[in-house]
């Protein structure tokens, strides 16, 4: 826990009492207070190449009157840093008449241990897996022409501090391991990445030489690359793989389902309320409250604690995402989505851990199924368009599919479909719900968090395959 | 008010100092403020105003041939002094790297040029506002528009680069921003477009209802589209995409992907990658410029380069470590480029638009879809159908993908070069993509 007032002139009682000055006739608000370490560790090209340490310490004081959001911020917790924020808001806020809203649900839950991964793992045992990598990975052939293995790890304090001093605090730790391998034969290069991650210690992830596993998917990804050919063009079938193909969901309809597109009307889903948006049998949840994972949070960055929100239920639109300003606005409750990515940032409503659960149907009857198209495993990123909803990602593994089986492995290819159409063409929900390793980050406005996805295999009867095959 | 070049010497010294007393061989530094002040509109009404003051420290600390950095935001003396503390334990404790150094001396700056980098004037959040509800009136105008956001940001900077060779300089940078993102809606469709304008100085920042209109015909024009069926076409890509191409050009070419073998570009310095016509530059002292600068990010001095010429690939984009690698001084390219652009071609964009008799016009992709290890390219993308020199509808939900060794090859530019960004193209044609829709 970080006393973010120690070594300051300002005291706590000051402070609260300057947020309660300014916010006495605004809506909503709060002082958020941030303390943060982070490290990273970086092997490339057979060296340690980077070791890196930052340390970030700040407040973001926000008040909110009607639809007006006003935000300061800066690195100095001070007390004549806090009266220019408090100024600063006041000159934006002219004449507000607003009440308060006191309201905060509460709970003891949490979701994660409050540890700080950094210090539970020596500097040079770190470099030692890391170079244990390196070797394993170059000792598997002359194929290996370059390895890049790193350790991201994070600790992060915030308290929450509202008008009347209600204090709400969370201390989150967060690791990510990443390994980058590429291979060359014949003259030809690919590259494979694969990492594991989440809210625990670092050991979590790499005990028993976990980090072995690691490198076998990174290095398989990349050996299957070697051997594929050009990617077809056009509409046609295609099978997702479980787990981590989930940012599908994620772009496809995860975006498009935030509280402040909705209100705003800029979504493509900001009508479809209740409606039928995809197959019977999809069902779509964000869930901040699975212990450990990249995407949980025990509160989130308003003082809110998480929850399991029915965004899809069997294929029935039920909830967006919400934030507490636009909960508000749009009369209903904040879901515990409001996030930022540090003191700089406004808050938004963003996505935790976005999952598709499971059907019925098995991944070898979907493949049946196609007589032409394709079968994607792996991803790199995808993008959407909230607007027109149309969204895309990149496959790193895939394969084609002919008369009802796994082909030669294809190219990278860009894959792109229509959000609000896209789940209404799912036709089989496979048995096999998988969560993601552990590695995703969203954008948003400028802004990144750590999220999940899950999802079981889908096969999806048409979608456009961007390759240059026609 | 950003701090001053004293205040911000002051801290460096004291890090670099520090540094050398708890047993650094060399150190450098970098201290740098921001204050930023934005103020957001939408429909027409105050939505957001935000100000950040933030100042930061990186140091890197070397013992020998170890390297290890830190950065903070918080620069405390007491701080500072547990952090380098900290940074130089873990540089003892991290292996040594032979390539490991400061620039050599003789290639650092010497003389900083004024390059009109800084605007002294001061645009109030009131005026800030006037000028939102211009832009905002002008691009709320016609009824399909259903939603705008504007923004407007002044941002005002300054840094410190110092190392324990001496070098030690900095100075103020400026940068004015407006932005407005439209949204358009009719029975069958809702598109979202924007227009932007960005400028070192104040007055030069493009006419608020200009920028509206702008951004709301864009809009417009992509109401109602259609999907086209799969083909081979030639693509001709808006100045907004086609800085793209420049942008993955430029990874390709860095020293860092050549020296690790990780380009589609390695070895190929001397060989023609782009068609005869080509020719690209990299000009760090271009007045105003977006992407001007004295030096690199590691006081390198920054000569401009003549990156291709006449398809020609003539230099890597080279710093101090990877240089040392690849036995190649430093071209002061640590960081990027600065203003990175394609010469212009030799054809109006009318005879561009003109070239085949039916071709698309890209004016947004999404998605990340270069490869610079293989030179695979494949992107969502939004535009119009061109045919015989007329915009004819818009189209939406295809891909394109080719790769970049075919795509260089076959650029053809127009000769409506504009210094609207850091990285600038003139409109683009490409002979031989493959478009996949229905």
């Amino acid at each position: 826990m970080s006393n973010f007032f120690k070594k300051s002139d300002l005291s706590r009682k000051e402070a609260e009492s300057i947020i309660s000055d300014t916010l006495q006739k605004c809506d909503d608000g709060e002082l958020y207070l941030e303390n943060s370490k982070s490290e990273s560790i970086l092997l490339d090209d057979n060296k340690i190449k980077n070791s890196s340490y930052n340390s970030d310490l700040g407040f973001g004081f926000r008040a909110i009157s009607d639809e007006v959001v006003a935000y300061s911020h800066s690195n100095e917790i001070s007390k004549n840093s806090l009266k220019q924020s408090s100024e600063n808001l006041k000159s934006t806020l002219k004449s507000v008449k607003g009440t308060y809203n006191h309201e905060i649900p509460k709970s003891n839950k949490k979701y994660y241990d409050n540890i700080n991964p950094i210090e539970q793992k020596s500097l040079n045992e770190k470099i030692k897996i890391l170079n244990d990598v390196n070797d394993y990975l170059r000792s598997k052939g002359d194929k290996v022409k370059q390895v890049t293995a790193n350790f991201l790890g994070e600790q992060k304090s915030v308290e929450i501090i509202r008008s009347g001093g209600e204090t709400l605090s969370d201390v989150r730790p967060l690791v990510r391991f990443n390994v980058s391998v590429m291979v060359e034969k014949n003259g030809r290069k690919e590259s494979g990445v694969y990492g594991v991650g989440g809210r625990q210690s670092y050991e979590s992830y790499l005990k028993d030489e976990n980090w072995k596993s690691v490198c076998d998917e990174a290095l398989r990804i990349a050996s299957v690359n070697l051997e594929s050919k050009p990617a077809p063009a056009g509409e046609m079938k295609v099978v997702l793989g479980p787990g981590w193909p989930a940012i599908l969901i994620h772009e496809a309809v995860g975006h498009g389902l935030e509280g402040d597109f909705n209100r705003k009307k800029t979504s493509a889903f900001h009508n479809l309320m209740g409606q039928k948006v995809a197959s019977e049998g999809v069902t779509i949840i964000d869930d901040g409250t699975i212990d450990n994972r990249r995407g949980s949070l025990t509160i989130d960055d308003e003082g809110t604690p998480t929850e399991k929100t029915v965004l899809i239920e069997n294929g029935i639109l039920k909830n967006f995402m919400q934030d507490r300003l636009n909960a508000r606005l749009m009369k209903t409750r904040s879901t515990g989505s409001g996030r930022r990515e540090n003191y700089r940032h406004i808050v938004l409503p963003r996505m935790r851990n976005t999952m598709m659960l499971s059907g019925k149907q098995t991944q070898e009857e979907m493949i049946k199924a196609v007589d032409k198209g394709i079968f994607a495993v792996s991803f790199g990123g995808g993008q959407v368009d909230i607007t027109s909803g149309k969204f895309v990602f990149n496959c790193t593994e895939a394969y084609e599919i002919i008369d009802g089986k796994i082909g030669s492995p294809i190219k990278g290819a860009t894959l792109i479909g229509d959000g609000p159409s896209i789940l209404k063409e799912v036709s089989m929900v496979g048995n096999d719900m998988m969560m993601d390793p552990g590695i995703g980050t969203c954008g948003k406005a400028g802004q990144g968090v750590p999220v999940g996805v899950a999802q079981p295999s889908i096969l999806i009867d048409k979608m456009t395959v961007g390759g240059t095959k026609l | 008010m950003v701090k001053d070049q004293e205040f911000l010497k002051k801290k460096a010294s004291y890090c670099l100092d520090l540094a050398k007393k708890l047993g650094a061989t060399d150190s450098s530094v970098v201290v740098k403020n921001s204050v930023s002040e934005t103020v957001n509109f939408r429909n027409k009404k105050l939505d957001e105003a935000n100000r950040s003051d933030d100042l930061g420290i990186s140091i890197t600390t070397y013992v020998g041939k170890k390297k290890s950095s830190i950065s903070s935001s918080n620069l405390l003396s007491d701080n500072l002094n547990i952090l380098i503390e900290k940074c130089l334990e873990t540089t003892k404790n991290t292996p040594e790297d032979e390539f490991n150094s400061l620039p050599d001396k003789d290639l650092l700056a010497r003389e900083v040029k004024d390059l009109d980098l800084y605007d002294d004037s001061h645009i109030a959040n009131n005026q800030k506002i006037d000028y939102l509800k211009k832009l905002e009136a002008a691009a709320s105008n016609d009824k399909k528009i259903v939603n705008t956001e504007s923004s407007f940001t002044q941002n005002k900077s300054n840094f410190v680069l110092a190392n324990s060779e001496g070098f030690c300089d900095g100075y103020k940078t400026s940068s004015f921003t407006a932005s407005s993102v439209t949204v358009a809606k009719d029975e069958k469709s809702m598109e979202r477009d924007y227009e932007y304008s960005s400028k070192c100085f104040l007055k030069d920042l493009d006419d608020a209802d200009e920028l509206g209109n702008l951004a709301a015909n864009q809009t417009i024009r992509k109401l109602s589209p259609k999907k086209i069926g799969s083909e081979k076409i030639a693509i001709i890509f808006d100045k907004r995409i086609a800085k793209g191409i420049l942008s993955t050009f430029a990874s390709a070419i860095s020293s860092s992907a050549i020296s690790r073998g990780t380009s589609f570009l390695k070895d190929k310095v001397n060989q023609k990658i782009f068609s005869d016509k080509i020719n690209v530059f990299d000009k760090p002292d271009m007045l105003k410029g977006l992407g001007s600068r004295n030096f690199d990010s590691e006081g390198v001095k920054t000569d401009t380069l003549k990156l291709v010429d006449h398809g020609i690939l003539k230099h890597y984009l080279i710093d101090t470590y990877n240089g040392k690698k690849l036995n190649l001084k430093s071209n002061g390219r640590c960081g990027g480029t600065s203003n990175l652009y394609f010469e212009n071609g030799n054809i109006s964009f009318k005879d561009l638009l003109n070239s085949n008799s039916k071709s698309l016009y890209i004016t947004e992709t999404i998605g990340h879809g270069s490869n610079i290890v293989t030179g695979d390219y494949s992107v969502g993308a939004t535009g119009f159908l061109v045919e015989n020199g007329e915009f004819k509808y818009p189209i939406n939900e295809i891909t394109i993908a080719g790769n970049f060794k075919d795509i260089f090859q076959n650029i053809t530019l127009a000769n409506d070069l504009e210094f609207k960004y850091a990285t600038n193209s003139p409109t683009m044609l490409i002979e031989g993509m493959v478009v996949a829709g229905k």
